[in-house]
């Protein structure tokens, strides 16, 4: 568990059906989706059923490891509030967006961690660390950094 | 398509800083102003067509703010800034079906009308594996425009020419809020928002609206406007479904096709077309999607100036678009639809006015070509009833 500086952490807000996600990132584990019907992984984690055969799915622990899919360095960006909670990103310009492609095939929307904007590229290969916010108990936010 | 429907009136409002003009008002403004282009009134209507977020109860408040109390249609559908493509085909279904046969279709907001996150509304469910990790609508889109360079080599050079065009052609429209144009270069110089994403890559956001009249061939026959004929329609949704992300085409591939497949006709045929841009890689994308151009190769082809009214190969956009004229409420489907029919009926402002404009594409991406998105193309054509 690495604290990222600069980079906020706002909380996410915990539904019934992504809370085994949230509970799991707390705990440096990193679950995605997957469905024992189809033998498929899919993302975001928030469903209780496979999104291609609706048979019940569940969550499983992937690698972690994956591609930049896409990138770009955000230099400006607003302030957004949902339900009271900020997740305001004004002080920690410029940061790194991006799409990271698993290694199990789904494409994470996701921030790159640790590297200087021009050193990021498509292709790059990254691995899932996590970013608290909050207590040891809390949701953790699944950022890649390069490998 | 049997029997046809036409679009009989067409009315985008003026104004691009309305404060003191309330966004019931608007609607009841781009609804008059579309009836009387059509020579109809409040009376006439008996299809009614908006989003929801028109004020109070969406079209009940509004229909009784109007005085509408013959309604036989209704439809409220929803797909961002491209729902009021949908509702033109929808219109024009209803119309076909013998449900309704003056149908009418308004778009009026304010900037601050916006929903407040990229994916949509505060309960959507992939809410928290996006906004916490800082997504915006323009970085969505830079992350897009980044995945087109990296496949197809696609330049911010080439991207910059699509808001030039858009420039060069808001400097004869006097109600646009950009009017003057810019060079590649000052696209280029102007500061990046989000990697590749320019300032001048971004569309505008402006107060105001626009409303459409759709009518059957009985009416259209007893006015004496020019009405335009519906000739095609469709929409399509694009996601990742489940997780799989391909940012280098839209669902405006999906839609476009079936619309032109409707109308019998292909890309070969268009005269012009009015092209979401909320951002220079959206029009991008739909003109490789729409088959102006073969993917991947529309950096080239928009570096050749095709999107430039009247003589380019592909005049786009001849009102300036969202990018240079108005973008109202972030729902940028209407003005594109008013520009086209203005296009058919040799309307537009004479230095953008394409000669002998006989067809004409209008499409609408709404959403986030970043993430999730809706795409309602419709075809139209100037041939009288």
């Amino acid at each position: 568990m690495t604290e990222e500086r600069g980079l906020p952490a706002p909380a996410p807000a915990v539904s019934p059906h992504s809370a085994a996600f949230w509970e799991a990132s707390a705990q440096q584990r990193f679950l995605v989706g997957h469905c024992p019907g189809c033998d498929q992984w899919f993302w975001p984690p928030n469903r209780t059923f496979c999104p291609r055969c609706g048979q019940a799915a569940s969550l499983r622990e992937a690698s972690g490891r994956g591609t930049i899919y896409s990138h770009t360095t955000v230099r400006v960006s607003g302030s957004i509030a949902i339900d009271g909670a900020p997740y305001n990103y004004k002080d920690a310009l410029p940061f790194v967006l991006a799409y990271v492609e698993l290694a199990e095939g789904p494409t994470v929307m996701t921030n790159i961690v640790g590297a200087d904007a021009d050193v990021v590229a498509v292709g790059l290969p990254v691995r899932v660390e996590f970013s608290r916010t909050g207590g040891p108990e809390d949701p953790a936010l699944p950022r890649f950094r390069l490998v | 398509m049997a029997g046809r429907a036409y679009i009989a009136g067409a009315f985008e409002h003026p104004g691009r800083h309305l404060p003191d003009v309330s966004p019931a008002q608007l609607h009841a403004e781009v609804a008059l102003g579309a009836l009387a282009d059509a020579g109809l009134t409040l009376a006439d209507v008996d299809g009614f067509l908006s989003t929801p977020d028109a004020p109070g109860f969406g079209v009940i408040t509004m229909a009784d703010y109007l005085g509408l109390d013959r309604l036989t249609y209704t439809d409220t559908t929803e797909t961002g800034g491209s729902s009021y493509i949908t509702h033109v085909g929808h219109a024009a279904m209803a119309i076909e079906a013998g449900l309704c046969s003056v149908a009418l279709v308004t778009m009026a907001g304010k900037v601050s009308s916006g929903v407040p996150v990229p994916s949509g509304y505060p309960d959507a469910p992939e809410l928290s594996f996006e906004i916490p990790f800082g997504a915006s609508l323009v970085a969505e889109h830079a992350l897009a425009a980044r995945r087109h360079m990296y496949e197809f080599a696609t330049t911010a050079a080439q991207l910059a020419e699509i808001k030039v065009a858009a420039s060069t052609h808001a400097q004869h429209n006097p109600n646009a809020v950009l009017r003057k144009v810019v060079t590649v270069e000052q696209v280029l110089d102007s500061p990046l928002i989000a990697d590749p994403l320019h300032k001048l890559d971004c569309c505008i956001n402006t107060d105001g609206g626009g409303a459409l009249v759709v009518v059957s061939e009985g009416v259209a026959r007893s006015l004496d406007r020019h009405c335009v004929a519906i000739r095609g329609h469709a929409t399509a949704i694009k996601a990742s479904f489940d997780g799989r992300i391909d940012l280098t085409y839209t669902a405006a591939a999906q839609s476009g096709r079936r619309a032109y497949d409707m109308a019998g006709i292909g890309p070969a045929d268009i005269d012009y077309v009015g092209l979401y841009d909320s951002f220079t890689i959206t029009v991008l994308e739909q003109i490789e999607d729409l088959g102006f151009c073969e993917k991947g190769k529309g950096g080239l082809f928009v570096e050749s100036g095709a999107l430039r009214s009247p003589d380019g190969q592909l005049p786009t956009n001849s009102d300036g678009g969202g990018l240079c004229n108005n973008h109202p409420a972030a729902r940028g489907g209407m003005p594109k639809l008013v520009e086209a029919v203005r296009q058919l009926r040799g309307e537009a402002t004479p230095e953008v006015q394409v000669r002998d404009c006989r067809t004409a594409l209008v499409n609408g991406i709404g959403g986030s070509i970043g993430t999730r998105m809706g795409s309602a193309t419709v075809i139209l054509s100037r041939e009288a009833v």
